[in-house]
């Protein structure tokens, strides 16, 4: 039977006593996840390598699994399962967005601001404030475009909110599908230390769709060059922004496929902006003066050419 | 134990005498079990059976007048959230969707919003803002919420009325100032009812995430109703 005096509560040595008595002993310490204790990776590392850990967060990956492990206990059919995904704060998703808008190089944005807790209501809602921002931009793109003319009568052209709200969901749930799989394939294949999950995916690519909100409100300015510089500073923001993510998950493959990977990425993006923009914005017209036709009573017309819809 | 064969053994005060008792088989036990009641309960002289239809109409008639009272004077009171009925969104929906119809359907595809369309934003948008806020940790209830999100159409409601009234008028620039001067005050009123009801419900650090959706709806019914233009 255990004496009353073992039962009492034992201050404990401070951990540097403690060592001091038995220096060989194994000690574990919980950092912040931003730093790496150099001593506790028990492999060698380049010296190449250090600034990529900050990319990659290693460290901060076995914790992340078994954060991951620990949450999602839930059965997939009860309505807690689903709240798992709507774990987040204001601030969290403000600074979700803040780091999806000012990509900070090097700085990946899965380890630094997802964690291991992604969530669905960033992805779901910046995506459906896009598809109505398309929509309402290019109606009133369209409707100052048009304005002065006396043979042109105003539409609300709502069928457009269905096209724009299939394709923005398409792009934001199909291609983090078709990507993933292909993640998965390839790790198969090359032992890759990092490896997102498909909601991580998702994730990024939600909150990198943020900064279009405010380039298709500046798309209603019916100038070109606008709205070509507005294109590329978006799609440099956004494309850096999942570069520096997918980069390291596949930079230990085959360097063409690496490079073929990224550039597919950033290609779809491209193609995502320049399409909305072509397809829901007519192109600002121009008034040149065409040669003049004799018409058939003898007056005399002036035909002025608007050009075709495209960019 | 020893506690209790103790008091049995001595004849406690509480106890005497029971020990004895014992009740022979013979003797048949009757008698009536009837629960005390102070007053008469009140199902028994209220049966909605028995009523005429007319106040059966009225009841429910002057709850819904009285939501939409609550609505349009936004005061902390509870009743919206106590007894929800879908009979006001319902009501309001159907009006929204006819008001809008028949929208400057000349072209095919370019016209505005049809009936059906409406009324699917309406529901499904509110269906959505409620999963959303309950998915975020919110203590209402789905109907509670749908109740109020479909009672604060009210304004946007009248306001489509105010614009078809002003557009039969004429349809220049004045008239579209006065539309959107309108609108934009509906939206505001819209969007501060249904959040003066809904926000309390939501932990305080993610009130911002639930009423951005509920802003986002009422944006999108508003802009349906700026853009409708007759035929």
């Amino acid at each position: 039977m255990a004496t009353v005096d073992d039962l009492k509560f034992q201050e404990f040595d401070d951990a540097a006593n403690l060592l001091a008595a038995n220096p060989d002993a194994t000690t574990i310490s919980i950092d912040e996840p931003v730093e790496i204790p150099k001593n506790q990776h028990g492999r060698l590392q380049e010296p190449g390598r250090e600034e990529d850990d900050e990319l990659l967060g290693t460290d901060d990956s076995d914790k992340t699994e078994l954060l991951a492990g620990q949450k999602k206990s839930a059965p997939f059919w009860t309505f807690e399962y689903y709240q798992t995904f709507f774990d987040v704060d204001t601030y969290q998703v403000l600074d979700r967005i803040k780091g999806s808008v000012f990509p900070v190089p090097g700085k990946n944005f899965v380890r630094l601001y997802i964690r291991s807790n992604p969530d669905l209501y960033g992805p779901f809602w910046i995506c459906a404030t896009l598809v109505f921002t398309i929509a309402v931009s290019g109606n009133l793109s369209n409707f100052f475009i048009h304005l002065g003319k006396p043979t042109y009568h105003y539409v609300p052209e709502f069928r457009k909110v269905s096209i724009a709200a299939t394709a923005i969901y398409a792009y934001a749930w199909l291609i983090p599908l078709a990507l993933w799989g292909f993640l998965m394939w390839r790790n198969s294949k090359v032992m890759n230390i990092v490896s997102y999950s498909f909601l991580e995916i998702v994730c990024v690519y939600g909150y990198s769709l943020f900064i279009y909100i405010p380039t298709a409100i500046l798309w209603i300015i019916p100038q070109k060059v606008v709205r070509w510089v507005l294109v590329l500073f978006s799609l440099c923001l956004s494309g850096s922004v999942l570069v520096m993510t997918f980069w390291p998950a596949v930079r230990d493959d085959n360097r063409r496929i690496a490079l073929a990977t990224v550039g597919t990425i950033v290609l779809l993006h491209a193609l995502l902006a320049v399409g909305c923009l072509a397809y829901f914005f007519d192109a600002p017209e121009l008034d040149f003066p065409a040669p003049i036709i004799p018409a058939h009573n003898g007056t005399v017309n002036k035909i002025t050419m608007p050009v075709s819809p495209s960019v | 134990m020893a506690a209790a064969e103790g008091s049995g053994g001595a004849g406690g005060p509480l106890f005497a005498g029971l020990a004895d008792v014992s009740i022979s088989e013979d003797i048949p036990v009757e008698g009536e079990i009837t629960v005390p009641v102070g007053s008469r309960s009140p199902d028994e002289d209220f049966s909605t059976l028995d009523e005429p239809v007319r106040d059966t109409i009225m009841r429910d008639l002057k709850a819904v007048g009285k939501k939409f009272v609550h609505v349009m004077y936004p005061k902390k009171s509870s009743a919206l959230l106590r007894d929800w009925d879908l009979w006001g969104p319902l009501v309001l929906c159907v009006s929204l969707a006819l008001m809008l119809q028949g929208g400057s359907a000349d072209s095919k595809d370019d016209g505005g919003p049809q009936f059906a369309e409406v009324f699917v934003i309406i529901w499904f948008g509110a269906v959505v803002i409620t999963l959303n806020s309950k998915l975020l940790g919110g203590t209402i209830s789905f109907f509670q919420s749908l109740c109020v999100l479909g009672y604060c159409v009210l304004p946007l409601t009248v306001a489509m009325l105010v614009c078809r009234l002003v557009l039969l008028a004429g349809s220049g620039t004045v008239s579209f100032v006065i539309r959107l001067i309108v609108v934009v005050a509906m939206f505001g009123w819209s969007t501060l009812a249904s959040t003066a009801f809904l926000a309390d419900s939501q932990p305080p650090n993610r009130k911002a995430l639930v009423v951005y959706p509920i802003f986002l709806f009422y944006f999108v019914i508003s802009w349906m109703i700026l853009t409708f233009t007759p035929q």
